[in-house]
């Protein structure tokens, strides 16, 4: 994993240990006995820094904490260190280096909420992630560090395990599949009690904002999307990895931190339920209504750079396949309309589409678009319509019947989150 | 002002709201039911309710206000 020079920046380069992260910061700053206004201080806080999420969703951690305390006390802080992008590697890399700032901050949502639990989430197989948090966690119970008790748990490795509402279900009930919540103000909940999911990015930018207040946070980034964000940045690439930036940052500029190979042919943007933005977007800055603006979305963070002789379709067709494969296997259209998509797609980039072939994959697109429980459908439909938009040269070359003559060349995709922290 | 709500989960594409109420429910090309969010007009209410009753997935809530309770 290459690191960038983090000292200008915020999240990283933290000691990893207790000791060097309370002489480094200072301890976290939870609320002492008797302090009758704290939660309310503290919820405006987090209201004037203007956080928003940073597991995709960009939803204001203001409105989350308000919807949270009115679930009443004896709730759950879930962190979200699920991750289950492939090519996100931040979470995992935060968690190894600055295990405490993750929790601090959960601390702090659970004393301004009332919860009585920390659950950690970390899916099964990214051992060396579950370890660092684990160290953690041990390091703070015994030294009392904290009132909340903290654990760590190991949900599967699935895309959509991380969707919210799917991981609450599973620290529930072992299962991990979304609800159809037509109206987010109303709490998630595991049992009786309230509980409250956040990214695990999210979290230490809460331990931040506390500690050295809301101006600090937006003094970098936009006044409408403030602070800064982890963004992974990977393809053709000579140093992959997890680069700091403030929001509003230009495209290229991220992507040019990862040095790319040639010039990028197209940046697949804020995941693979993301979107394709092509050169003359490239300056377009790193900020959700900017990117909504183009078609994009800043989703989780993610880059990849496509280079000149990669095969946007192919790429895409075989994101296609992964996502229908993601499925949580519940809804209709995301069940059958997603792996339509995606042979569609293929045959596309291939150059074997029969005549109606655009037509249909439109219309299918337009079928599937908002129909599930969850946004995972709709992330895969963001993604195809961006490809049919960005390389719209080459389905037009692809439809007439000529395969791309990339089509061979080795996808820069990755499939399986790696957890390869230094 | 009501609206059709149905829950993608519970839905097993039956089919029966779209013989119901065509003017409202089309089916995709899987039999799965779509609505296109707008208000119901008030003639429609009654065959929407029964719509909801006779879903055999309870899959249909027919709401007074979208995002209500």
């Amino acid at each position: 994993m290459t690191l960038p020079a983090t000292d200008r920046y915020r999240l990283l380069g933290h000691p990893a240990d207790l000791a060097g992260h309370v002489a480094a910061l200072g301890p976290v700053p939870l609320p002492s006995a008797g302090a009758h206004r704290w939660s309310d201080d503290f919820a405006a806080l987090l209201d004037a820094s203007g956080l928003a999420g940073r597991g995709g969703a960009g939803f204001p951690a203001a409105v989350k904490l308000t919807t949270a305390r009115s679930a009443g006390p004896g709730g759950t802080i879930v962190v979200n260190a699920m991750e289950g992008e492939p090519a996100s590697d931040k979470d995992a890399l935060l968690l190894v280096r600055s295990p405490h700032l993750v929790l601090d901050g959960a601390q702090l949502l659970a004393a301004a909420s009332g919860a009585r639990c920390v659950t950690v989430c970390v899916p099964e197989g990214r051992d060396q992630v579950a370890s660092a948090v684990a160290r953690a966690v041990g390091e703070r119970a015994a030294a009392r560090y904290v009132p909340v008790a903290e654990r760590v748990v190991r949900p599967p490795d699935r895309f959509t395990a991380g969707e919210e509402s799917a991981l609450a279900r599973w620290v529930e009930s072992g299962r991990s599949l979304p609800s159809f919540r037509p109206d987010k103000s109303t709490p998630l909940r595991i049992g009786r009690h309230g509980a409250l999911v956040h990214n695990a990015e999210t979290l230490a930018h809460v331990a931040l904002i506390a500690r050295t207040g809301a101006e600090d946070f937006r003094a970098r980034g936009l006044a409408e999307d403030p602070g800064t964000c982890l963004v992974t940045v990977s393809g053709a690439v000579a140093h992959p990895g997890v680069v700091e930036v403030e929001r509003g940052t230009p495209l290229i500029d991220i992507a040019q931190r990862a040095v790319p190979t040639g010039p990028p042919q197209a940046l697949l943007v804020g995941g693979y339920g993301g979107a394709w933005v092509a050169p003359a977007q490239f300056a377009t800055p790193y900020a959700s209504l900017s990117l909504r603006a183009i078609g994009a979305t800043a989703g989780v963070g993610v880059v990849v750079v496509l280079g000149q002789d990669g095969c946007g379709l192919m790429e895409s067709a075989r994101l296609a396949r992964y996502l229908a494969g993601q499925s949580a296997g519940q809804c209709g259209p995301c069940v059958y309309g997603l792996p339509a998509i995606a042979d569609d797609l293929t045959r596309l980039a291939r150059g074997q589409a029969d005549r109606d072939l655009v037509d249909r994959l439109e219309r299918r697109l337009a079928q599937v678009d908002g129909r599930g429980a969850c946004r995972h459908p709709d992330g895969a439909v963001n993604l195809v319509r961006s490809a049919l938009r960005v390389f719209a040269a080459d389905v037009r070359a692809h439809a007439a019947g000529t395969p791309c003559r990339h089509r061979d060349a080795r996808s820069r995709l990755r499939f399986r989150s790696v957890a390869r922290a230094a | 002002m009501l609206r059709l709500l149905i829950d993608p989960v519970a839905c097993d594409a039956y089919g029966y709201c779209a013989e119901l109420l065509p003017e409202a429910v089309s089916l995709d090309e899987w039999g799965y039911p779509m609505v296109d969010g707008r208000p119901l007009p008030p003639e429609l209410a009654g065959a929407a309710r029964r719509a909801a009753r006779d879903c055999p997935r309870r899959a249909i809530t027919v709401r007074e206000r979208a995002g209500g309770h």
